[in-house]
């Protein structure tokens, strides 16, 4: 069961993340990159991460790709066209990506035994637990987020306003 | 049972295939997305070392990566609509002047 639904929401993240990477129009890029989050999603549920599930799908799923999506029909974005800067970033970067993931992967698959194995419900973080201490230990970072988030806020309206 | 290596692993592949359209994409708004898609690679692994030492730190961490992430898009998304309204383009090899 486990091993069923990681295998079938895995692929469909490399899917996403691959479709994200090769299509030229920027919509295909954000909806693709939608299913990409909403795979993670369920994968956070899997891994016993409730709230966490619940507000990927709200938080990026919902707002945030909307945003992206809105200002890409806003400013009627065409497919983007292959420059001499594209050509060079794929001589350098495909060949320095994969050797990223090659280190990156050796290191975690050296370390599996150590790291053990994750079960279906083995350890679940319900929203009281994660309150408990995000609004006991961690208070002053919470408030301070707040303040980050009212500032964004108000630079996203003043960059975004039409200059009189 | 998982290993939880394999969730490492997926979310190793996320942020390489986000490094790589970071790279490659010349479009500002899918390198964006790209940004985007590597913080939730890293989230992915937050997740997965929470589960496997059993605190709920790593997801608060999770939570808080979100906040930002929100934030950031707002924020770099109103210098987009900036960008555009003064050059007219979205390619980033055309936009390599501070002042016009």
């Amino acid at each position: 069961m486990h091993l069923v639904l990681f295998l079938i929401f895995a692929g469909l993240c490399l899917a996403g993340a691959l479709n994200l990477l090769f299509q030229r129009h920027p919509i295909n890029s954000a909806l693709s990159l939608i299913v990409v989050m909403t795979s993670l999603a369920v994968l956070y549920l899997l891994l016993g991460a409730e709230f966490l599930a619940l507000a990927q799908i709200i938080v990026y799923s919902g707002a945030i790709m909307v945003l992206f999506v809105f200002v890409i029909m806003l400013l009627n974005v065409g497919a983007e066209e292959r420059t001499h800067g594209s050509r060079v970033a794929y001589l350098a970067g495909i060949p320095g990506v994969l050797a990223l993931f090659a280190i990156l992967a050796s290191i975690f698959l050296s370390l599996t035994k150590n790291l053990g194995s994750a079960q279906l419900g083995g350890f679940i973080v319900s929203t009281s637990d994660l309150s408990r201490v995000l609004f006991r230990d961690l208070l002053l970072p919470f408030e301070v987020t707040s303040v980050l988030i009212l500032v964004a806020i108000l630079g996203a309206v003043v960059l975004a306003r039409k200059e009189h | 049972m998982i290993p939880i290596s394999w969730y490492l692993v997926l979310s190793a592949a996320l942020f390489s295939i986000g490094v790589g359209a970071f790279l490659i994409k010349r479009n500002i708004i899918s390198i964006f997305m790209s940004i985007e898609l590597m913080l939730n690679a890293v989230n992915l692994a937050f997740v997965a070392f929470a589960h496997h030492w059993h605190q709920v730190s790593g997801q608060i961490f999770v939570f808080f990566v979100m906040v930002v992430a929100a934030a950031e898009a707002a924020v770099g998304l109103a210098i987009i609509i900036a960008v555009f309204r003064s050059r007219e383009t979205l390619n980033v090899d055309q936009i390599n002047l501070m002042k016009l």
